[in-house]
């Protein structure tokens, strides 16, 4: 560590920085996503690694966040059906249910989720690792830690977001429908036809890489923002909360985009 | 790479039945592939249902609307019959005559709600979307075939509304002119005054209707000084009246007159038809000549059945002779070979022979 102030550096030079930083996350979230893509990833060997931070990932967030994002979901539900009825627009009630809710709210709020609770303190290990030499003990012992440790971190992340928002979506769903029709099945064509009107193709495809997108983002950027620290620091922030910044522009992006794509 | 392998798990003693306990390690595989498979599950499960809640799996037949404006028509949006959805804009297109094209897929379970007849209208609200509503007033009808292409009726609510107000406009004004002081209601309702004021005069209806002293309207004097004239023309017209009745009356007795004679002519045509010697009696001798004539061609009838019979028997005849006919005909022409060949035999035996001629018995 040095022991005064680093210079502050100018800004061209931090613009390379941050090049080189959006170079890092880059790079290693292309090695990472070739990796789980390759069956050769999954062989019997790596597998109980795998599995292990597959499960802590997603399985202590799966209970809770379903249960708030229920909670959640029958509040707004009946705030906008309320409001409709006071509007006398009940008949779009249910589609702006679908539409704020499905689309837009939980995709978003169970990659904060998994992002705060799984992958930040995931890039902290990695960085504490990173510090502390594991890495060079890793290799030492024949063990590499990109899949040793980077690897089913970011399989962890990426798949705790997909699960958790294939739940809540189908739990808000059968909320919804609930909330509209209560305990009576003669409402699910009527449903069923309104949903198939939500989802036309076009936001389908627009929904699935929205949803593949966040978690790839929540998964990648806090764990190769961590894994490289560069010299003469140009930001004031710890190498987390750097990652964190970065995750939340990605994120912002990502819906913009979707939005873009869905109403324009 | 390579690194290697975790540590096998200690195997279970060999005298134990019973699984071993799992380990952690197990455990938490098998949690992991449970965790995947409740994906995998979700997210099959959920494009299986929007396929489904999109129609993938439904058999349609297309319906195409032809509209002059598609405007508010989305992609998507429903046709419906009594409220129910039945169908969905799958395409909207410029025709080559300018028109829309609104592309409708109609599952079939519910085509047989759209008939030949069916009416199909599309309106705009003035809050929320446009909508695409079928009428089948007779569900009789033939069913709507594949790809049946049907005008489509614009109902539009807001763009009745400038007409609407161009109307109320025109309303108002009208209403303003019949209700001024100088306009035609207020003189109608001063007539009318009139004549209530006239009904409830010395001479009522009677004097309203005959307009004695109309001149002078709501003048008690004025329709005291005309009483006397209407009371002397209401006298002539009963006069008059009493002698038409005379008129009538000879008129009666006449028609009396007439009908006794006719009474008597009736009588004569009586006698001429029902008397003694009356059409109705001469009527019943040619009905009684009829019958004997009948008589006697029934009997000739019977006599030409007798014929036919007989000449059954004769046909028959002809054909048994018909059949011994054919029988002597063969045994002519047994008997012609017979003597052929013994002429034959004559000509071997005797080849000098000058006359070969043989006569035939």
């Amino acid at each position: 560590m040095p022991s005064a102030d680093p210079p502050t550096p100018g800004l061209g030079q931090a613009l390379v920085l941050r090049g080189r930083a959006w170079w890092h996350v880059v790079h290693l979230g292309a090695l990472v996503l070739a990796l789980l893509v390759s069956p050769a990833s999954y062989r019997r060997g790596r597998w109980p690694r795998l599995a292990q931070h597959l499960v802590q990932a997603s399985a202590p967030l799966l209970v809770w966040f379903s249960l708030l994002s229920a909670l959640v979901s029958v509040v707004l539900i009946h705030i906008v059906l309320v409001t409709a009825l006071s509007y006398g627009l009940s008949q779009y009630a249910m589609q702006m249910v679908v539409r704020v809710l499905v689309l837009e709210l939980i995709p978003l709020s169970a990659a904060m989720a998994v992002a705060l609770r799984v992958s930040v303190p995931a890039a902290a290990e990695l960085a504490a690792l990173r510090r502390g030499g594991g890495f060079d003990a890793l290799r030492a012992s024949g063990l590499e830690p990109l899949h040793h440790e980077i690897l089913p971190r970011a399989l962890g992340g990426l798949f705790a977001v997909l699960l958790l928002a294939a739940v809540s979506s189908v739990l808000a769903l059968v909320l919804t429908y609930l909330a509209v029709h209560g305990f009576s099945p003669w409402g699910f064509e009527r449903f069923t036809r309104l949903v198939g009107q939500v989802f036309s193709p076009a936001v389908s495809l627009i929904f699935g890489l929205k949803t593949l997108a966040f978690a790839a983002a929540v998964a990648l950027i806090p764990l190769g923002s961590s894994l490289h620290e560069h010299p003469g620091r140009f930001s004031p922030l710890p190498l987390e909360l750097q990652g964190l910044v970065r995750m939340f522009v990605v994120i912002i992006l990502i819906e913009v985009a979707s939005l873009v794509g869905n109403y324009y | 790479m390579s690194e290697p392998a975790p540590p096998i798990p200690p195997m279970p003693p060999p005298e134990s039945d019973r699984p071993a306990p799992a380990t952690p390690g197990q455990r938490l595989e098998r949690r992991a592939v449970l965790l995947m498979a409740l994906l995998v599950l979700l997210l099959a499960g959920s494009a299986a249902y929007l396929l489904y809640a999109r129609g993938a799996f439904d058999a349609s037949q297309r319906l195409v609307l032809v509209a002059d404006d598609s405007e508010g028509v989305v992609v998507g949006m429903d046709l419906t019959f009594s409220g129910f959805p039945i169908g969905r804009v799958r395409r909207i297109e410029l025709g080559g005559d300018g028109n829309a094209r609104i592309l409708i897929d109609v599952p079939q379970r519910d085509a047989h709600w759209l008939r030949q007849s069916s009416v199909f209208t599309l309106t705009r609200g003035l809050v929320g979307n446009t909508v695409i509503r079928a009428y089948s007033g007779v569900l009789t009808d033939p069913l709507l075939p594949d790809g049946a292409e049907r005008k489509v009726l614009a109902g539009d609510a807001s763009a009745e509304i400038p007409r609407l107000v161009g109307a109320a406009k025109e309303l108002v004004a009208n209403l303003g002119a019949l209700t001024r002081p100088d306009g035609a209601l207020a003189a109608t309702l001063a007539n009318l005054q009139s004549a209530s004021a006239r009904l409830n005069g010395p001479q009522g209806a009677l004097g309203l209707l005959l307009g004695g002293g109309a001149s002078a309207p709501g003048g008690g004097g004025a329709i005291a000084a005309g009483g006397p004239s209407d009371a002397d023309r209401l006298r002539a017209l009963i006069d008059r009246g009493s002698a038409a009745l005379g008129h009538v009356d000879g008129l009666v007795r006449r028609a009396d007159g007439l009908v006794g004679r006719v009474d008597g002519l009736v009588g004569r045509a009586d006698a001429q038809v029902f008397g003694e010697k009356g059409l109705a009696g001469d009527s019943r001798a040619a009905v009684q000549q009829l019958q004997g004539l009948l008589n006697e061609a029934r009997g000739s009838l019977k006599k030409v059945d007798a014929l036919l019979d007989e000449a059954q028997g004769v046909a028959r005849n002809a054909r048994v002779a018909t059949v011994d006919l054919g029988a002597l005909r063969s045994e002519v022409e047994a008997s012609l070979r017979k003597v052929e060949q013994l002429v034959n035999e004559v000509n071997r035996r005797w080849p000098l022979a000058r006359d070969t001629e043989l006569k035939l018995p």
